[in-house]
């Protein structure tokens, strides 16, 4: 196991992916975070914070469950649900920015977009997430990306955050055992 | 978790697991989102030999939120009233692709003879079986308590519940002394002791034959019906006399507690165990119970069928 990502790096990575969406949307107030449970939720609320630090306000966060509609539920035993959490405003005419921790197969961001869809239609929808490993198998691309990992299908990458882990630190570790 | 036939089959996790999903689905539905496309595909058979209407359309609209198909078959207007039997039913249902039977049948065990045999491969959940069991109403029940009086606890830990009136043909008070004393509550039974079932010592309850002295002592207090279709002989001497001594009017709403709550499964007979101001009276949560019994049900159906097609456990 490696270390990929040291917490320093990390929160460089929030911080520039903080400016890249004001950048973006031109500052705060028509953008809507939502993380996806567990540690995506946690960035959000950190990539918020960035955000509130630069432009001072209050930009909207939320968190967005994707369980239930996940195309692999038939595959596993049924999971407990994660808490989704709207911001008041609702996500009618925002721009709606999903973090992630990795994104891999694009599935959990498939998913993601059919939960947003049933709660309304958004203005636009871009993607946030601090690991891009590569191996899509939806057309699915990250808008804001805190570090491209080349890896190889059977590595397995995992995210640690304070709030989950005690600690902050991505690393890449060899498949077949997990 | 394959079936769900007795709250005997759950695990306190497990009841704790079905408590917290549907916590979940309650405030996303609420909420953001009326229908999930989580069972699109599955077909649901609601299977009730014997009356319903809460329990019935419940179940219904619980697994069309989650786009499950549901066929609705009762016993009236089916072959089950020329006399088919239990087994030529499970096999027609089992012919036409059923994913889940929700039963509810007279015959005390219907629901373990469709899960036990290999009748029928789809999943089995009990919705009521005679006097024995009905776990989806402990669940949602364990569920309103929780949510009014938790204060945020997974489990009912130091709580106190008093039901009262016909334990005897209660399958509700059964699956509900179960539920909530896995759960960490303490069960007090309230009845005249010809409505108390035999061998009622050995529950893991207190018996009490004096509504006053236990409704000033207790957090929730669940009112049973009276179920004059399955009394065949005379368990009291006059409704009057019952519902003076084990009916809950006026005053003794005024005698809980300020915080607790008046729980009744459904159908009242209003004026008989539960006087219509007390039924109607701020504590009560008996509509209540009712909305949150979609939620319940939502989650059992998902933690029964949202996943592999399987056996074991649920994670």
């Amino acid at each position: 196991m490696k270390t990929v990502l040291p917490a320093p790096d990390i929160s460089r990575a929030i911080v520039r992916i903080a400016h890249e969406i004001l950048e973006r949307y031109d500052g705060a107030d028509s953008i809507t975070l939502l993380g996806i449970p567990t540690r995506g939720a946690h960035l959000a609320t950190r990539i918020a914070a960035a955000i509130n630090a630069i432009e001072g306000g209050q930009v909207a966060v939320g968190t967005l469950d994707t369980t239930m509609h996940r195309d692999d539920l038939r595959t596993r035993s049924p999971k407990a649900l994660l808490p989704t959490l709207i911001p008041t405003a609702g996500v009618e005419g925002r721009h709606v920015v999903l973090v992630d921790d990795v994104l891999f197969s694009g599935r959990t961001i498939r998913a993601a977009l059919d939960a947003l869809g049933e709660i309304g239609r958004p203005t636009s929808v871009s993607l946030a997430v601090l690991v891009d490993r590569g191996h899509r198998e939806l057309p699915i691309k990250a808008d804001f990306v805190g570090k491209n990992i080349p890896t190889s299908r059977t590595e397995i990458i995992k995210v640690n955050l304070v709030e989950v882990d005690g600690t902050d630190e991505v690393t890449i570790a060899e498949g077949g055992s997990k | 978790m394959k079936h769900l036939l007795s709250i005997n089959d759950l695990s306190r996790d497990e009841a704790i697991l079905i408590l917290d999903t549907a916590a979940e689905l309650a405030r996303i539905s609420d909420g953001p989102m009326k229908k999930l496309p989580t069972l699109r595909g599955r077909t649901i058979v609601n299977l009730f030999a014997e009356d319903s209407t809460r329990t019935r359309i419940s179940f219904e609209a619980a697994a069309k939120r989650l786009s499950a198909d549901v066929i609705n078959f009762s016993a009236k207007g089916s072959s089950l009233s020329k006399g088919e039997s239990l087994k030529d039913t499970a096999q027609t249902l089992q012919a036409m692709g059923a994913d889940a039977v929700v039963i509810r049948h007279p015959a005390s065990g219907a629901p373990f003879r469709l899960a036990d045999n290999q009748w029928m491969s789809g999943a089995v959940i009990n919705a009521g079986d005679g006097t024995h069991e009905h776990p989806s109403q402990a669940l949602l029940d364990a569920y309103t308590i929780r949510k009014h009086l938790g204060k945020g606890a997974k489990d009912l830990a130091g709580l106190r519940v008093a039901i009262v009136g016909d334990i005897l043909h209660s399958r509700v008070a059964r699956s509900n002394v179960l539920l909530l004393t896995k759960l960490g509550a303490h069960v007090t039974l309230v009845a005249p002791p010809t409505l108390l079932p035999f061998g009622v010592d050995s529950w893991p309850v207190t018996i009490s034959y004096d509504l006053d002295s236990v409704i000033p002592q207790v957090d929730a207090i669940m009112m049973l019906r009276i179920q004059q279709e399955r009394m065949h002989e005379i368990f009291f001497p006059s409704a009057r006399e019952y519902s003076r001594y084990f009916g809950l009017n006026r005053d003794r709403v005024n005698a809980l507690n300020p915080n607790a709550i008046i729980m009744h499964p459904g159908p009242m007979n209003r004026g008989l165990e539960i006087t219509a101001d007390a039924a109607d009276s701020a504590r009560s949560v008996i509509v209540e119970q009712v909305s949150n019994g979609v939620s319940v049900r939502m989650a059992i159906l998902y933690l029964l069928l949202g996943g592999a097609p399987i056996e074991g456990g649920i994670n």
